[in-house]
């Protein structure tokens, strides 16, 4: 297991090279200039000339990819064409508020998600199951946003009970958090709410049928028991692979739902970024979720020996 | 259903009635905690503060902050914040003195003397000095049109003392104030000299100024909070507030700028009170705040914004000026603002290429285009001998302004017979796009729209599009036309008020025969702040010194 896992994040290097080399390849081959963008209006062609310059984007591509990847080996991820503020500061500044918002919505998704699959597995065919499932369907149909604008048109303007908009960080004041981050996550976490349930639940069905389940009925197990212990551990695999993807999803997918609450996330960032050619933001945020979606997907492989002694690497 | 008999030993059952009365407990405790959780949410917001805060959602994302490096709007009114100015338009659009206490002209109109007023400071506690003032104008005259022009005409520049500098001019210029109080982008700031001495190129390291607030640099995040601070040893002058003149007063100790992008968000903040005031209300979303009876919505900038719609004159087919006449005589300013804005409140037909309501406003040249019709442009196209070649119109998607003005102008052009293809983009990619001189089968435009606020284009020599100085000095779609650059030179030397009310005038009606570009109307865009905000100043830029909110 540890030379799996040495060999997994030595296998990161060639990974993050080539994600570097693509991003770095589109973002130059895209149309748009930050330095037309940075001058405005009034500016001569002389004035975007010397921008550019400034910036070293008038530098060949090959130069200015050897410039980056040398400040990336010296743990700088380069400074932002707008702000003029260190890329690595503008992501510390938003992966907070991202970073909560995905873990409070996993939490909550898996808490509600699971209990759900498995109760339509057990109910499965009663109205019990259908009502489950048709909760799934709207789930995966209505959109982010749709959402957002009725919890905060029944929460916010209606009732008065929270606010609007905005993040407060749990560190300075909990309460706050709590009270800001509440909307957000019950709107985030219906779409995978839908998605863990239904995984959940087809999971939880294939292992129902099996042998050893109706062994464990026969040798007088309760019900519950047959359904935690038995059934869950072993229909865990599929479960935990799509709560896994969600979380990958999660970090860069919040843009909807951060845009609706004004929270100020990495999902923004990153749009942000887009519409106004902030290369260094984009290449340094790209870079980064890669590397979580590679640190994620070995965490999953990880818990798929501890969820199942049969695998092994 | 499973048997109920549970009913049956609760009340028989003097154990069971224990576990009853436990599950009574137990329910009491659970609605107690949620109760507290319930109230903990109605009112952890509720903190008491002696601080007064004005909240606000500016127009776009304050990305940086140095406004002499861009020329963004954003950033502009940032530096209002931060940044005081010599001089500064009142709200008749004259110049009036700010930072400078007396100024004086020779006989000969060459050389000119300022004297700053006493006890200004910058934000560090340092003394405001000659020497910095001198240094701030050479820095913004290096990059700004106006300023470029002043500088042209400046032999030399030096502080004479602590408090007084002099400007030694190569010939009388008629726009001295004029440049050195420009109410829009970019604003000639003061900054210390060791500041004002950064290339202007690049952005100053530090903000540091002399105006009513400081930026809280450490506050900042960029993309969603600015917050600046009341500075307290600022000087206001005696005279009362008019338009960016008169008394500066900070009169709230902190002012939050929380940039909101979604606009349904940032309308529900305002009306929910998390927000005390809306920079600039979607014209869709004014019903449902004027519905609010906590909210006002009005418009403080008298000018508006004029649509332009600008051809690139160096490309066929509108390297025809017959052709440029033909679409300028189709355009009718109602139907494009009635697609762009849509509330007949917040727009206005304005035919005059300088604002309706400001010194220059003329009505010549507008013969052609005051009753914009479809037969008009199809007779003067036809005459024009138009060959059918394509017209390539960059709609900036993203801005729905002059993505609705686009689809105008397309379906405009082909009724009176153009081939018109649009090309859809988010504005970056236009602005570095439009910067393109080569043909369109290089990457290269016909057509593309924009707007200026009315406190750029108050004169010839400020407003951008109606330069004819080709492609080493106009702006983009390259006009070149010497009879219009010789009159707006002659503008700026001008310094009779007749004199240049003639000499604009002449220059309107060249810049409409010549089919300089479009004007497509005029739009407002109206705020929005709840009503125990005071103090609005009406302008067509946005202040915030003067404003209390009353709690």
């Amino acid at each position: 297991m540890f030379f799996f896992i040495i060999k997994r994040i030595a296998a990161t290097i060639p990974v993050m090279a080539v994600v570097a080399l693509f991003v770095f390849l589109m973002l130059r081959l895209s149309p748009g200039d930050p330095a037309a963008v940075i001058a405005g209006d009034y500016a001569s062609p002389e004035d975007i000339a010397k921008i550019r310059t400034q910036l070293g984007l008038d530098q060949p591509i090959i130069v200015q990819f050897s410039t980056w990847v040398w400040s990336l080996m010296q743990g700088n991820l380069g400074i932002s064409i707008f702000s003029n503020l260190p890329v690595t500061k503008l992501i510390a500044q938003r992966l907070e508020p991202t970073l909560m918002l995905s873990l409070t919505t996993l939490i909550f998704a898996v808490v509600v998600a699971v209990p759900m699959g498995v109760i339509a597995a057990w109910k499965a065919g009663t109205w019990v199951d259908r009502l489950i499932m048709v909760f799934a369907v709207f789930g995966f149909s209505v959109p982010v946003f749709v959402l957002g604008y009725m919890m905060i048109f029944s929460f916010s303007m209606e009732l008065g009970i929270l606010p609007v908009q905005g993040y407060k960080s749990p560190f300075d004041d909990f309460w706050q958090f709590v009270r800001h981050i509440t909307l957000p996550t019950i709107t985030l976490s219906v779409i995978y709410i839908a998605l863990i349930a239904r995984i959940t639940r087809a999971s939880m069905l294939e292992v129902l049928e099996e042998d050893y389940i109706r062994t464990a009925r026969a040798k007088g197990q309760t019900e519950s028991r047959v359904l935690i212990s038995h059934a869950l551990k072993n229909a865990s695999i599929p479960i935990v692979t799509i709560i896994g993807i969600g979380i990958a999803l999660l970090i860069g997918g919040v843009v909807v739902t951060e845009s609706v609450y004004n929270i100020p996330g990495l999902g923004r960032l990153v749009v942000d970024a887009i519409l106004k050619r902030d290369y260094p933001i984009i290449q340094g945020l790209i870079l980064m979720f890669s590397f979580v979606y590679i640190i994620i997907n070995l965490v999953i492989d990880i818990l798929y020996t501890i969820l199942d002694p049969r695998i092994r690497y | 259903m499973p048997p109920r008999d549970d009913f049956e030993v609760i009340d028989f059952n003097s154990k069971i009635k224990g576990e009853f009365m436990k599950n009574k407990i137990s329910t009491f405790v659970k609605s107690f905690w949620k109760a507290i959780f319930l109230v903990g949410f109605l009112f952890a917001g509720q903190q008491v503060s002696a601080e007064t805060v004005l909240k606000v959602i500016p127009h776009a994302d304050l990305k940086n902050i140095d406004p002499i490096w861009t020329t963004a709007y954003i950033t502009r009114n940032h530096g209002y914040m931060v940044y005081d100015t010599l001089f500064a338009m009142d709200a008749n659009l004259k110049p009036q003195p700010q930072m400078v206490d007396s100024w004086d002209v020779s006989g000969d109109k060459l050389t000119w003397t300022f004297t700053l007023r006493s006890g200004l400071k910058w934000h560090d506690g340092a003394d405001v000095t000659a020497a910095d003032c001198v240094a701030s104008l050479k820095r913004w005259g290096a990059r700004d049109g106006m300023g470029q022009q002043l500088m042209a005409v400046i032999e030399e520049m030096k502080a004479v003392n602590n408090k007084t500098f002099s400007m030694t001019l190569t010939k009388p210029y008629g726009l001295v104030l004029e440049s050195i109080g420009k109410i829009s982008s970019n604003v000639p700031f003061m900054m210390p000299k060791r500041l004002a001495e950064t290339d202007p190129f690049q952005q100053v390291p530090e903000i540091i100024g002399s105006g009513p607030f400081m930026f809280n640099k450490d506050e900042w995040v960029p993309g969603s909070l600015v917050v600046y601070s009341k500075f307290k040893d600022y000087k206001p002058r005696s005279e009362p507030t008019s338009g960016a003149s008169g008394a500066k007063i900070a009169k709230v100790d902190r002012v939050e700028w929380h940039y909101i992008p979604d606009a349904t968000t940032a309308m529900n903040a305002l009306i929910s009170g998390e927000i005390d005031y809306y920079e600039q209300v979607p014209a869709d979303l004014v019903p449902i705040l004027k519905g609010n009876p906590d909210v006002t919505v009005e418009v403080l900038d008298p000018l508006g914004n004029q649509g332009m719609l600008r051809m690139n004159h160096l490309h066929p087919p509108f390297n025809n000026p017959a052709i440029r006449r033909a679409v300028l005589a189709s355009i009718d300013q109602e139907e494009y603002m009635l697609a762009a804005v849509g509330v007949p409140d917040y727009y206005r037909v304005c035919h005059s290429y300088y604002p309706c309501g400001s010194p220059l406003e003329s009505s010549a040249g507008t013969t052609l285009i005051s009753n914009g019709s479809i037969e008009k442009g199809k007779r003067l196209l036809a005459e024009a001998g138009y060959d059918g070649t394509p017209v390539i119109l960059m709609q900036p998607t993203d801005i729905p302004i002059l993505s609705a003005a686009s689809l105008v102008t397309a379906q405009r052009l082909r009724n009176i017979g153009m081939k018109v293809e649009i090309q859809a983009m988010d504005w970056s990619t236009l602005t570095s796009r439009r910067a393109k001189t080569e043909p369109v089968g290089q990457g290269g435009w016909n057509i593309f729209h924009t707007w200026w606020i009315g406190g750029d284009i108050l004169n010839p020599v400020l407003a951008t599009g109606m330069s004819g100085g080709g492609t080493k000095k106009a702006w983009f779609g390259w006009p070149d036309n010497a009879v219009v650059e010789m009159m707006r030179q002659e503008f700026a030397l001008a310094t009779d008020a007749n004199l240049k009310k003639q000499l604009g005038d002449t220059i309107q009606g060249t810049v409409i025969d010549q089919g300089f570009f479009g004007n497509i109307g005029t739009f407002f865009v109206p705020v929005g702040y709840r009503n125990n905000v005071k103090g609005m100043i009406p302008s067509p830029v946005q202040f915030f010194w003067n404003m209390e909110v009353q709690r």
